[in-house]
């Protein structure tokens, strides 16, 4: 710990680069999580309002309709099943739609059906499992239809897809090249003090003692990037939206996503500084 | 203490650089290894110092023999074999005193004792008085005795020395020389590599281990 502090009093200012150039790498890809996070929330939101909504006969009994309530929350796929009655319908249609309160007033028979409402597992909102789920509701003889907007579901779930594809590429994309930017930076470091390595292998340093202060630097280093990466990210996250964009809120990124990023971050530099040193000071000592 | 059986050593670009090399050099014995540039001295010392091993034949320094050797063991045989270059290797920012300090630091020397075995090391080879200088202040043959001081740091049973004098003055390379003959009175074996021709003809009482073109042509104790 003692040389690795030493380290950093020796050479500030290169380590001072190596934060900041790994940090920069990581604020690219934390700032790609941010949006990315963002996106994936507004389609998860979208997605929860997928409804399977099956209308009822009107002489469909309160026994039959209990039990296939039942039947309909023991699918695996179904979340919940909500019941809305005639009268509850009308009801809502008398709230929801203002411009025809007098037509619904003047009615002396209500003619909207009961239905049942079926939300989705997550997991489950897939076109196929949104279709079986409205086969499966249809199948009841007092069921007149069952409907689910088949095609904006199809459209959805292709967004998710796409949005999933996108994130993997530019973000697997993001993530090399911070990897590869830590790898440099780091080896930069070890190879600055390739001076310092070879005296310590002419006079009998253990390959053990010279690696382990450049592990914990890479590891510091890694740790420190990270860190700066995580509040520049933050920085944006709230000076950004509220002077450029017209969005109302914006999530944080959760904290799992935070705490893995930073000692991800960490463990990187842990290992560029190991493949570095592994092979300044290997060499001298030949084969194992 | 070194014997050198059959050497050989090739390198994928260069081609061969030693041939059929054998020598023994004994405890507490000094000798000259001469040669024009190219010769194979270089490739001698390390091979002894294990920092490369023969492409053939064997290599044995004390206990430690090039083909049995294990990679952990060989800090253990470099503390036994100190390595002084023409070019001194000293670190810039470190002072002569910080620099031998360093060599005692990373083999493991407690804290405590480095202080005063700096001194001694530094009064050894004459630069007590210089300890807080950084080489830019020190004449080639001060940083010389420095890089000395610093190889007698892990109290080697042998001193190997690439071309030492070969940036000094007259002066100062009989200076260091001298400093060389006194660590080999003390009980040191000392193997030195030259080109100076003239220098070890002024010192015909000392062994010299002559090579051409990787060949070993000539060993004036034969």
């Amino acid at each position: 710990m003692r040389e690795a502090l030493a380290g950093f009093r020796r050479t500030p200012l290169l380590c001072a680069l190596s934060v900041g150039a790994v940090g920069l790498s990581l604020v690219i890809l934390g700032l790609f999580g941010l949006v990315a996070h963002n996106i994936g929330g507004a389609i998860g939101d979208v997605e929860r309002r997928v409804e399977v909504v099956g209308y009822l006969l009107d002489d469909a009994g309160p026994e039959q309709v209990r039990a296939a309530r039942r039947e309909l929350e023991a699918l695996p796929a179904v979340e919940s099943v909500r019941y809305v009655s005639k009268d509850e319908a009308l009801e809502r249609a008398r709230r929801d739609l203002v411009e025809f309160s007098n037509v619904y007033g003047a009615l002396q028979v209500n003619p909207l059906p009961a239905s049942f409402h079926l939300r989705l597992r997550e997991g489950f909102r897939t076109p196929e499992t949104v279709s079986e789920t409205a086969r499966a509701l249809a199948a009841y003889p007092f069921i007149e239809e069952a409907r689910f907007g088949d095609e904006w579901v199809e459209r959805l779930f292709a967004l998710r897809t796409a949005a999933a594809g996108i994130a993997l590429a530019l973000g697997g994309g993001f993530a090399l090249v911070a990897v590869l930017l830590i790898v440099t930076t780091v080896r930069m470091a070890v190879l600055a003090r390739g001076e310092e390595i070879e005296i310590m292998q002419i006079v009998g340093a253990r390959e053990g003692y010279i690696q382990r202060p450049f592990l914990l630097e890479g590891a510091v280093t890694g740790l420190a990037g990270g860190l700066l990466a995580l509040g520049v990210t933050r920085l944006a996250y709230i000076v950004f939206p509220a002077r450029f964009v017209a969005v109302e809120s914006l999530a944080w990124l959760p904290h799992a996503w935070t705490a893995a990023g930073v000692a991800a971050a960490a463990v990187l530099g842990l290992l560029a500084a190991a493949s570095s040193v592994h092979r300044e000071v290997g060499r001298a000592y030949g084969p194992s | 203490m070194i014997s050198l059986r059959d050497v050989s050593k090739a390198y994928p670009r260069s081609g061969d650089a030693l041939r059929g090399v054998s020598f023994r050099l004994r405890k507490g014995e000094f000798a000259f290894l001469t040669g024009p540039s190219g010769a194979g001295k270089s490739t001698v010392l390390e091979l002894i110092h294990f920092q490369t091993r023969p492409t053939e034949g064997e290599v044995q320094v004390s206990r430690y023999n090039s083909r049995r050797v294990r990679r952990r063991d060989i800090p253990a045989l470099r503390r036994r074999v100190g390595f002084v270059f023409q070019d001194f290797k000293l670190l810039e920012r470190m002072t002569a005193a910080e620099n031998v300090a360093f060599a005692l630091e990373v083999i493991g020397t407690p804290r405590r004792e480095i202080a005063g075995r700096v001194q001694r090391l530094l009064s050894q080879v004459g630069l007590a008085a210089r300890a807080s200088s950084r080489p830019s202040e020190l004449s080639g043959g001060e940083r010389q005795r420095v890089a000395v001081a610093r190889a007698l740091a892990t109290e080697p049973r042998i001193l190997l020395a690439d071309e030492p004098t070969g940036n000094l003055d007259p002066d100062a390379s009989g200076g260091v020389f001298e400093l060389f003959r006194m660590l080999n009175r003390l009980g040191t074996a000392v193997l030195m590599a030259t080109h100076d021709a003239d220098f070890v003809r002024r010192h015909r009482e000392i062994r010299r281990l002559e090579l051409q073109d990787g060949r070993l042509v000539g060993d004036s104790a034969a």
